[in-house]
């Protein structure tokens, strides 16, 4: 537990930008846990003399911060418009099949976090899926199928 | 100090010298997110293992993006002295073959080849001397048998000036940027302009945003540098959100140094203080490039105290926002930089008055400043020399969807939409039919088929019922529903709705589920009439243009395609079948934060 809040103080005192804010803070620590754990909350709200209210109306604002520790691997599939119009829905169907999950979530075994993306910028290249944030294009339902499941069995 | 901006000059050109005629090849690899997403570092490894396998020496450089997306991975070979040659959709196994033939082997590798661009070459350098203008010459050496890149469809009718370095330089290298002509602007104007000259020159050349407002960006400017504050900003908006639009992430990836050079003589000429670069967690190589093109650019006293020794200081920071598309909206935006949730403000106070932590603040679009260096070089009237009417420059269009050739290009304004889709973009593949294009993003419109002979004019656009938005152009062919496409496109904005209007976080909802109706061929004859009525409240009482224009691309639909909507709802149909596939939205979003929160 001690090594967690170490590592929350070391994530918050660490940043080197000169306007350091909630938000500039909250991505810090959810850049080295990979979530917001409630201790970063009230550590936050005292490094920015802010409530620990403010601070959780900024982290529940912002759909890119989750609150558990994160699974060991994430798939995003990107939901925008473009890859709409050439297949997304088959792909995102492939990959919640694969992992056994009905919507996006995480695995109860906590290997795999499946979340749709906005738009992942590889528009050309649709459509597009990010595993572990490495951006895969032009996919098929049966590709992402199968990278799910390699994922799953590795 | 000038002087020490030319030996920084001669220390690039030296460096550029010895890339393209040192004596080693110079591979230059596409690694923008289209790069990435279509397996450039698999394709880089492999090329790598090839050249140690055949004891070849190279220098092998991530570049960004020129625009050809739909040849990713796209690798030129670049041997000394000779002409750049493409290799378009290369495999690790098409890898190994190209070394083979051509780095190690010295004969391209024609079968493979997209096409050459003459070999860059300075031939009047001598050590220690500068160029004249430091534009390095062309040397055309056309290899057998490879046909011009330049007359590929994608290249024939661009006119490059944001995108002049695109695909060409190594982003990460400050010394590439400057070997190609980088930084004079910013040092012509500080050492030969004053602050109101540059902003005179950039006004009078009729530049407009190019974030979707299109307004006079040498009018907004004005509005900044009449505030004697001793703290005012200028903001560059890198948020897009928009699905479809990659242009401004493809700009930092690619050339971060035109963006932050753009940046700098923005602060010149309004008497800034500061600027920010505002983009989004997460989208890593822009983040990245753009973070290193400013600790160089800082380390060669570009910004800073005193820049190049004219008395002018000015601050540059990068910002990341979370995910929120509405943090692309500009007070949403100064909201978000300061930390906050990205919920638009009142205004009046314009941010002019009272922006970011209450100062004057100017918030531009990555493209609208990425067009200055230019234009305080080559002067005003060179820049309205190009374009249409009221619409000076360039279009810097992202072509997505279904589309032979997808990318992006920079062409005139003034170009006609049916030549981007047809020649540019060679048309829809698999000889369907083009049903309709998806322009500005999501509070953008649709063009069907049949209006789409129509010149890129920011005016002429908008009364066709599209708008250029950020220059995201999405082409759906015969296949595609509209109801279905339309109902995406709400549930997109509804998700993005950042709740703090009623008319807007409501109306959405509520739109949406009217569309799940019809798409589930439930609808009722009296539903469009009530979307409009929703439509029109969301418009009166919206603070920002997410709630003022989110019924844009029901009523584009409605207008260029009501039959089918009455198909849906009268016949109970749904032509192509789209509509009865799987569907999945996100399930959390701003109204229903995971469960954890609420314990």
């Amino acid at each position: 537990m001690d090594g967690l809040i170490q590592r929350i103080t070391d994530a918050i005192h660490g940043q080197t930008q000169p306007t350091l804010t909630v938000l500039s803070s909250l991505l810090a620590v959810e850049d080295e846990l990979g979530y917001i754990p409630k201790e970063a909350v009230a550590q936050v709200a005292s490094f920015t003399n802010h409530t620990v209210n403010d601070v959780w109306a900024v982290a529940s604002f912002y759909p890119n911060f989750r609150f558990e520790p994160p699974c060991r691997h994430s798939v995003e599939v990107c939901w925008g418009s473009t890859c709409h119009l050439v297949g997304a829905m088959p792909v995102i169907n492939a990959v919640l099949e694969a992992s056994g999950l009905s919507d996006e979530g995480d695995t109860p075994d906590g290997k795999l976090s499946v979340r749709l993306n906005t738009c992942l910028g590889a528009c050309s290249q649709a459509p597009v899926i990010s595993i572990d944030h490495h951006l895969m294009g032009r996919l098929s339902p049966e590709a992402a199928r199968q990278r799910v499941t390699d994922l799953l069995t590795s | 100090m000038a002087s020490s901006f030319q030996e920084i000059v001669v220390e690039a050109q030296t460096r550029w010298h010895d890339l393209t005629v040192g004596d080693r090849p110079w591979i230059r690899i596409g690694s923008a997110l289209c790069g990435k997403a279509a397996g450039c570092d698999s394709v880089q490894a492999a090329l790598e293992s090839a050249l140690e396998a055949h004891g070849v020496q190279a220098n092998i450089s991530q570049v960004g993006c020129i625009g050809l997306c739909f040849a990713e991975p796209l690798v030129d070979v670049q041997l000394p002295g000779g002409p750049r040659i493409f290799y378009g959709n290369v495999t690790p196994e098409t890898a190994g073959r190209i070394i083979v033939n051509h780095v190690a082997g010295g004969v391209p590798d024609a079968e493979l080849a997209l096409g050459y661009l003459p070999g860059v070459l300075q031939g009047t350098l001598t050590q220690g001397t500068v160029t004249e203008e430091g534009v390095p010459q062309e040397v055309d050496n056309q290899p057998e048998g490879i046909p011009n890149l330049d007359q590929h469809p994608m290249r024939a009718l661009e006119t490059r000036i944001v995108l002049r370095n695109a695909g060409n330089i190594d982003p990460f290298d400050i010394y590439q940027y400057v070997a190609n002509g980088g930084y004079r602007a910013l040092l012509k104007a500080l050492t030969e302009m004053t602050a109101e000259e540059t902003l005179n020159r950039v006004a009078d050349s009729g530049l407009r945003g190019r974030g979707g407002a299109a307004f006079s960006t040498g009018t907004k400017w004005k509005f900044l540098a009449g505030s004697g504050a001793p703290v005012k900003y200028i903001l560059c908006n890198c948020e897009e959100g928009d699905p479809g639009a990659f242009n401004d992430k493809a700009i930092l990836e690619s050339d971060p140094h035109t963006l932050l050079e753009g940046l700098i003589l923005a602060g010149y000429a309004t008497g800034a203080s500061n600027g920010y670069i505002f983009i989004r967690h997460g989208h890593d190589g822009p983040v990245d490039r753009c973070r290193a093109a400013v600790e160089q650019a800082r380390e060669l006293g570009l910004w800073g105290k005193d820049i190049l020794g004219s008395g002018f200081n000015f601050e540059v920071e990068i910002a990341l926002t979370g995910d929120s598309y509405v943090a692309g909206e500009e007070s949403g935006l100064m909201e978000a930089i300061e930390g906050k949730r990205a919920m638009p403000r009142f205004r009046p106070p314009f941010p002019a008055q009272s922006g970011l932590f209450g100062k004057p603040t100017n918030i531009n679009n990555v493209k609208t400043l990425a067009y200055v260096p230019e234009i305080v070089s080559r002067g005003a009237e060179w820049f309205s020399s190009i374009g249409h009417d009221q619409s000076t420059g360039t279009a810097i269009l992202c072509l997505t969807g279904a589309l032979n050739y997808t990318g992006m290009v920079e062409v005139p304004l003034g170009t006609n939409l049916k030549d981007v889709i047809y020649q540019i973009a060679g048309g829809v593949p698999d000889g369907k039919q083009l049903k309709l294009v998806q322009t500005g993003g999501p509070l953008g419109g649709v063009l069907g088929a049949d209006s789409i002979d129509v010149v890129l004019d920011f005016e002429i656009l908008r009364s066709a019922g599209a708008i250029m938005g950020s220059g995201g152009f999405i082409v759906a062919d015969e296949d595609t529903c509209v109801v279905d496409l339309t109902r995406a496109l709400i549930a997109f904005c509804q998700y993005e709705s950042c709740g703090k209007c009623f008319p807007c976080r409501m109306g959405m909802s509520h739109l949406l589920e009217v569309l799940e109706r019809i798409c589930q061929l439930q609808g009722q004859p009296e539903d469009l009439d009530l979307m409009r009525r929703v439509g029109e409240n969301m418009q009166a009482g919206s603070l920002c243009g997410h709630g003022q224009l989110g019924f844009n691309p029901v009523a584009s639909a409605l207008r260029h395609f009501g039959p089918e909507f009455e198909t849906h709802i009268l016949d109970r149909k749904c032509t192509t079948g789209r509509c009865l596939e799987p569907r999945f939205s996100p399930r959390l979003s701003r109204r229903s934060p995971g469960a954890s929160l609420l314990v």
